[in-house]
């Protein structure tokens, strides 16, 4: 009887180990370039230390408050939110006007959605470096396209006014495709008898959208804004590629401000404090989301 | 009648969309076989008046193109690879092993992916400099740099775990009787009845590691590690922005490996974006 329960204990524990053995090789990863560092990071942020000249020195709060009456910092929040509500808009109802043209059979509906799919699997760099001869100031397919309106032509990612506008335009084109797929997706989930039920009841099309599309649609437009939102926070690429920061730190972004003091001046730990304050900006707004998320969605 | 004046509209509507996201794509192959001096005429011209094919060869040649390649071939493929590994093991032990605190542990990975990369960047770069001083090879510059951090991901396991809860507790039952360990089961049974899942992850890791560019620009000195991204950001310095032929040319050819995936796998790749929202 005592024998059956230890070999019953001994193969408990076997299953544990199993466990414990099958999870090790992803929690060291997860533990040393993630876990590890968010805590490095918080630590790091109360520090003083350029990593060539000497050892850190403690200092407080001081990177935070340096941080934020720092100009620099708040024209890169500034530029953020510009790129942002510049891009994020016009992109989604760019999408939803396309996903809406594209959801029905449709002949060479797979070179459309192709078409409009290529530039988001293209590297940022590549499309970038395109996109900076596109906007070339004098040979530039971009004022050739104006001039053949009759608009004058403009210095485009020299000119401060128009870097960001041009950066702007570069992230709907690149972004297009992505919120295309997930649009029709939401829009195959809309089941068909709601609209037919409607039609019954003598409604036109835009009242189809307005009453049953749109509405049905809320989550999917959450989804999409919630991670454009989350991903112009985050980008980097192309503003290192076309304009570093520039001109006159016009299109300085958050990330490329950080990567400025971090890895071209060297300050680690006010780098740091950036970057704890880049995680508290992105975990306000999926919180804020999610509660509006909560609240005011359809679902079916 | 009314519907035939609609299809032609709509197709119109998408047409001319569809051209002017294709249109950047049709100025850079333009671009990349002018000549220097057609390169700069005005108006622009969309047919080369001669093809110089030599842009492709003297882009090559310029910079280490080919190095670059191996580079991001190997990187990719490995972590790639290496996800899929560790993601297999962690998804398994999530799915269908029971021990304790296991419910927290995956609360625990959940959370990770709140954190934005960007976040980590600083300490896992000062992490690779410590660990370069117990062995170069572990150091920055090193393909241990360019791979290890991202050989777990946490998306990654929680999308096997769902592949992997679908299979019925049976298949287990029948395979312990036949003698069959947990990492045999896992490997003859689980991991071929979840190819789709895998697959996907598959994918998506590829090409996100082939794409990525800020990890590599910080941890990468020399000419001999860099990727094609950074080498493709390098040659444009390097070129002082004057040769567009030329640089066409290497964004042609940096484009085109994806390119021709994305036409192969399509399919996967819509599904793979609209069944869970993943983005590279």
């Amino acid at each position: 009887m005592t024998l059956s329960i230890s070999a019953k204990r001994r193969r408990e524990w076997a299953e544990w180990l199993a466990g414990y053995a099958f999870l090790a090789p992803s929690f060291i990863i997860l533990a040393v370039f993630t876990y590890f560092p968010v805590a490095y990071a918080l630590g790091l942020s109360f520090f003083r230390w350029r990593i060539m000249r000497g050892e850190p020195t403690f200092n407080g709060l001081t990177n935070y408050e340096l941080l934020l009456t720092s100009e620099d910092f708040w024209q890169a929040v500034g530029n953020t939110v510009y790129f942002a509500v510049g891009a994020i808009p016009t992109g989604m109802a760019v999408s939803l006007f396309i996903a809406l043209l594209l959801n029905r059979p449709l002949r060479a509906r797979t070179i459309y959605r192709t078409a409009f799919f290529l530039p988001t699997v293209t590297s940022m760099v590549a499309v970038s470096v395109v996109w900076m001869w596109i906007y070339h100031p004098d040979v530039g397919l971009m004022n050739y396209l104006l001039n053949l309106l009759h608009l004058p032509s403009i210095r485009w990612l020299n000119d401060p006014r128009w870097a960001m506008p041009a950066l702007i335009i570069l992230g709907v084109w690149k972004g297009l495709g992505y919120n295309v797929i997930i649009y029709l997706a939401g829009l195959q989930n809309i089941p068909q008898h709601l609209y037919e039920a409607a039609q019954i009841d003598g409604a036109n099309r835009l009242q189809l959208f307005r009453h049953v599309t749109w509405p049905l649609l809320t989550p999917t437009t959450f989804l999409i804004l919630i991670m454009a939102v989350i991903n112009s926070f985050q980008s980097f690429t192309e503003f290192h590629v076309m304009t570093q920061g520039g001109p006159i730190g016009s299109t300085t972004v958050i990330v490329y401000y950080l990567y400025q003091q971090a890895f071209q001046q060297f300050n680690m730990g006010y780098g740091s404090a950036l970057a704890i304050v880049l995680f508290l900006i992105i975990l306000g707004l999926t919180l804020i989301q999610n509660k509006m998320l909560g609240s005011k969605v359809h679902y079916q | 009648m009314i519907k035939r004046l609609e299809s032609l509209s709509i197709h119109t509507l998408l047409a001319f969309g569809a051209l002017a996201m294709v249109l950047p794509f049709a100025w850079m192959l333009s671009t990349s076989l002018k000549s220097q001096s057609e390169v700069f005429s005005y108006p622009p011209q969309w047919i080369p008046s001669e093809l110089i094919w030599q842009n492709y060869a003297r882009a090559w040649q310029a910079a280490p193109f080919a190095r670059y390649f191996v580079n991001s071939i190997v990187i990719a493929l490995a972590v790639t690879l290496g996800t899929l590994i560790t993601g297999s093991l962690a998804a398994f032990a999530f799915a269908r092993i029971r021990f304790p605190g296991r419910d927290a542990l995956f609360a625990l990975y959940l959370s990770s992916m709140m954190i934005p990369h960007q976040m980590t960047i600083i300490p896992s770069f000062l992490v690779l400099r410590n660990l370069g001083d117990l062995s170069p090879a572990l150091g920055l510059d090193t393909y241990f740099a360019l791979i290890a951090p991202f050989v777990a991901s946490a998306f990654g396991i929680f999308l096997l775990r769902q592949s992997f809860l679908t299979l019925p507790n049976e298949l287990e039952d029948a395979a312990t009787l036949d003698g069959c360990g947990k990492l045999g089961f896992l490997w003859r049974i689980v991991i071929p009845l979840s190819r789709p899942a895998l697959a996907t992850l598959a994918l998506f890791t590829f090409m996100g590691n082939w794409n990525s560019y800020l990890w590599p620009l910080i941890v990468t000195n020399s000419n001999d590690m860099r990727t094609v991204q950074i080498g493709l950001r390098y040659f444009v310095g390097q070129e002082g922005a004057s040769q567009w032929g030329l640089l066409m040319s290497a964004a042609v050819f940096i484009t085109f490996p994806v390119v021709i995936v994305y036409l192969f796998v399509q399919k996967q790749f819509v599904q793979g974006i609209a069944g869970t929202g993943i983005k590279q």
